[in-house]
């Protein structure tokens, strides 16, 4: 940030450069690290730009980035938990991801969001083939696998494999089904209620419910 | 003729399940996407972020990391629609760079007064 003192600066604090590091710049590489990257440098090369044109503001970036942090697989397995115990909410949640995540106080935010129902007899799988889309205000940010060229590649051609990977055997008998997101359509698993749950309330229950078993390399297992 | 991004059904080794936390300045990317393309300000839709990262080309595509492609394309998107310069963009990378350094070298000082 320039000196001149009429940009936003992040955390309210200038960059005259006599101050002291008591406290450290939010943004900086770890000083004890290795060094940082050219594409380092031009992100906080481009975030200070646009606070400095107003673009953007420095609050707006810094509430951005905490609900980014928020935002975990715990609010789908919220989900998937109360659908499994309230036929008519798992109804509502086919029916509707958004309005159905409103009812439980849940942003799934504005793109449409597909849930997709386990069975006995069928298994899905999601993956994003052309990029990385992905149900993140459910599931939190995607894991690096999901993004990668191994997975986006296999999972449509060989998916029974590519699971076998990630532990999960889905038996010959049972249709497997992949489901290939775009920028206008994401979707997620719900899984199917293993068998030895019922004494569980709805917070063991999502408990069972990991990430993985909403993208579907994995299927709930009751302890 | 199929594109480099459009891998599905490609061949391709096992699915290596490492994942990593997302460091403070792949966040700081997500989110200077999610503010510029929120509704309100529309200044980068999730197709130009797109077209900008499949542009990067094949082996720039493989090489660059995640967000290492997401920014090349925010900051291409907006230097096209006149929101930065390359002169601002070279300039401000210039001046973090030499912000980054001189807060290395006073730290490494400071832990140097410390050990004697």
């Amino acid at each position: 940030m320039s000196e001149n003192g009429n940009d936003q600066q992040d955390g309210g604090h200038s960059h005259g450069h006599a101050h002291d590091h008591s406290h450290r710049h939010p943004f900086q590489p770890d000083l004890e690290d290795g060094g940082y990257s050219y594409y380092q440098v031009m992100t906080e090369a481009v975030a200070e730009l646009l606070l400095e044109k107003a673009v953007i503001t420095s609050e707006e970036l810094r509430k951005t980035v905490e609900s980014i942090d928020s935002k975990s697989p715990a609010f789908g397995a919220r989900m998937v938990a109360r659908a499994w115990v309230d036929p008519d909410f798992k109804a509502r949640m086919l029916d509707d991801v958004i309005a159905a995540a409103d009812e439980l106080g849940i942003d799934a935010g504005g793109i449409p969001i597909k849930a997709i129902e386990n069975t006995d007899r069928v298994h899905n799988v999601i993956v994003c083939t052309l990029c990385s889309c992905y149900p993140r205000l459910l599931i939190g940010l995607p894991p690096d696998w999901y993004k990668a060229r191994a997975y986006r590649s296999r999972v449509v051609r060989e998916p029974r494999a590519v699971l076998e990977e990630f532990g999960t055997s889905i038996p010959d008998d049972m249709e497997v089904r992949v489901h290939d997101s775009t920028a206008d359509l994401r979707y997620m698993v719900l899984p199917a209620r293993p068998k030895g749950t019922e004494a569980l309330d709805e917070e063991a229950l999502a408990a069972l419910v990991t990430r993985d078993c909403m993208i579907g390399t994995a299927v709930p297992k009751s302890n | 003729m199929r594109r480099h991004h459009d891998m599905g059904g490609l061949d391709a080794g096992p699915v290596e399940q490492n994942e990593h936390d997302y460091a403070p300045w792949e966040k700081r990317v997500d989110a200077i996407l999610r503010l510029l393309s929120a509704p309100g300000r529309r200044m980068i839709t999730v197709d130009e972020l797109r077209r900008g990262i499949e542009e990067l080309g094949p082996g720039a595509y493989d090489e660059m990391s995640y967000y290492e492609r997401w920014i090349a394309s925010v900051t291409n998107n907006l230097v096209e629609k006149g929101t930065l310069t390359v002169e601002e963009l070279g300039r401000k990378m210039a001046e973090v760079e030499a912000r980054w350094d001189a807060d290395r070298a006073a730290h490494k000082n400071s832990q140097e007064e410390r050990a004697q």
